[in-house]
């Protein structure tokens, strides 16, 4: 009876601890020195302000988030674009060779990151590949670079994190009852009215959580604009990395992280919103056949 | 014919994936520093990297993070899995929560709010605090590997175990882990992965003395593109390749 309990108590203690300390703990931290006042010797002092937050309503940061908003609905809106038909078409695959072409989606989204980004650099840059075949095909006369631009951020965004949305588009659109676009048809719908009546709205939380697993990230991911935009273009994650490793403001830094943390709250809620409306429909709808 | 024609459909996207890594890896067999033309075939970029003793060291420190941290996180990871399957406890929301929202948590927050907490916790960036970190963002991965799993396990043969007298961990030992393997050691190598990618949170948690190969692929990038760096990251790729490979294999296997 002993061992019966030490090993229920292990296997729960043991991972309610870790993430007490290490995930929930950070979080609490963060939220306090928002609310701290900075220090130059020891980072922050525990005196009560709103300097933080003060900071972040600094046009600079005001300016920061307006670009990396920019950015990242932009890249996240491609993405839904581009993985969108290829998701559609890649869960309605009736052939051979599925779970290899699955694979293929797969292996990029495991693939550091950063090593994709410099894949990208070798592309683009002055005497790239890119450039040779512009050249090549007579769109420029002289080899250009696309690297340092507004449109190579973009790439690089896409580029890196369109995985990150065709995933879960994938995982929502295998799950869509076939029956229910024929019922559509059936009942005289044409192929938009399915498309926009049927089908979206029961992906509906794939196309959030494919979006959520974009835009987040796109605000963080310090490297890309670095490496691609040459530092002419911030985002919010170069703001906050500056703020703690160069300028050592804490407090502002945080801030600026509880505004990233409570944005993903909100893309969180509307993915449970409408995650539960798709199921309670399915459950008093059209449950029948599936359960 | 049909089928052609979605494959038609499909194919610029696998294009735009695969394309700017299959021209970084052919470049890394080019026999010119300046990587503009075709020069011939080498493997002296290869062997240029065995030479690097600094990007060695940082390979070397890489590889001891992720093993161990991917195997922490396999140990926690599977028992959150199994609790969160077998047991009703206060707080499982809770944990359940935690998993989710340290999965989904942009890194750029996680790895501030790391850095604060060693911080105030006094502990010296490096080795221990990479550790710690990784096998935080690693465990929610191997809990999702292996839930999933357990969502199609039948019951029934635990209450059979139990029956003939198991306890609480020799039923887990013996009838849940066999089952749980594959997912176990799917789990374990997508947690080495992504130890091994980390560049955000990585950033924030480690000094200068523990310098580990992916913050040292972003300095070595940010001075230019060299073919050295052309063949670290052929090896990288290929290295993702086998494991996600391996990891699929396993996760589609039936008992």
């Amino acid at each position: 009876m002993r061992t019966t309990n030490l090993f229920k108590r292990l296997s729960i203690g043991g991972a309610a601890l870790w993430l007490t300390i290490f995930a929930v703990l950070p979080f609490v931290l963060i939220a306090g020195t928002s609310f701290l006042t900075r220090d130059e010797g020891t980072f922050v002092s525990l005196r009560f302000s709103l300097q933080g937050y003060a900071g972040i309503a600094d046009p600079v940061f005001v300016e920061v988030l307006r670009q990396s908003l920019y950015l990242a609905s932009g890249a996240t809106l491609l993405c839904l674009v581009v993985g969108y038909p290829f998701a559609y078409t890649l869960a309605r695959w009736r052939g051979r060779g599925k779970a290899v072409l699955l694979l293929l989606v797969i292996i990029p989204f495991w693939t550091n990151s950063l090593l994709r980004t410099y894949a990208l650099v070798f592309l683009l840059k002055g005497k790239g590949l890119v450039s040779a075949v512009l050249v090549w095909f007579g769109i420029v006369d002289q080899p250009v670079s696309l690297l340092y631009t507004e449109l190579a951020v973009f790439i690089g965004l896409v580029y890196t994190l369109l995985p990150f949305m065709i995933l879960p588009l994938y995982a929502s659109l295998e799950k869509l009852d076939n029956s229910l676009l024929e019922a559509a048809r059936d009942l005289g719908a044409n192929r938009l009215q399915t498309f926009m009546r049927v089908t979206v709205p029961l992906t509906m939380p794939g196309i959030i959580a494919g979006s959520m697993m974009v835009f987040l990230p796109a605000l963080g991911m310090f490297y890309i604009p670095d490496l691609l935009g040459g530092g002419k273009h911030v985002i919010a994650g170069n703001f906050i990395k500056d703020q703690f490793l160069t300028a050592r403001d804490w407090p502002v830094g945080s801030a600026a992280s509880v505004v990233l943390t409570l944005l993903m709250a909100c893309l969180l809620l509307a993915y449970h919103a409408s995650s539960r409306r798709v199921h309670r429909h399915g459950a008093q709808g059209f449950d029948g056949g599936k359960a | 014919m049909s089928m052609l024609r979605r494959l038609l459909g499909l194919l610029p996207v696998y294009v735009f994936l695969y394309l700017p890594i299959a021209v970084l890896i052919t470049f890394a067999f080019n026999d010119s520093k300046y990587s503009v033309s075709w020069k011939g075939f080498t493997w002296k970029w290869f062997g240029k990297l065995l030479e690097n003793t600094q990007l060695m060291d940082a390979a070397v420190n890489s590889l001891t993070v992720a093993v161990l941290s991917a195997s922490a996180a396999t140990v926690l990871g599977v028992l959150a899995a199994v609790a969160l399957y077998r047991y009703r406890f206060q707080g499982k929301r809770l944990m359940q929560s935690a998993l989710f929202v340290v999965m989904v948590s942009p890194d750029i927050v996680m790895g501030v709010a790391l850095l604060v907490l060693f911080m105030t916790l006094g502990l010296k960036p490096g080795f221990l605090t990479l550790f710690l970190a990784h096998t935080t963002f690693c465990l929610p991965f191997v809990t999702v590997t292996v839930s999933s799993r357990l969502a199609g396990f039948d019951g029934h043969l635990l209450e059979a175990a139990q029956d003939l007298g198991a306890g609480e961990f020799r039923a887990f030992r013996h009838v849940l882990l066999p089952m749980l393997f594959p997912a176990v050691l799917a789990g374990w190598l997508l947690s080495f992965t992504l130890s091994m990618d980390d560049v955000i949170i990585s950033f924030f948690v480690t000094g200068p003395e523990f310098d580990i190969l992916p913050l040292r692929v972003y300095s070595m990038v940010r001075l230019g593109v060299k073919p050295d760096v052309n063949a670290l990251s052929a090896i990288m790729f290929g290295l993702t390749v086998v494991i996600v490979f391996t990891s699929q294999l396993l996760l589609r296997r039936k008992r």
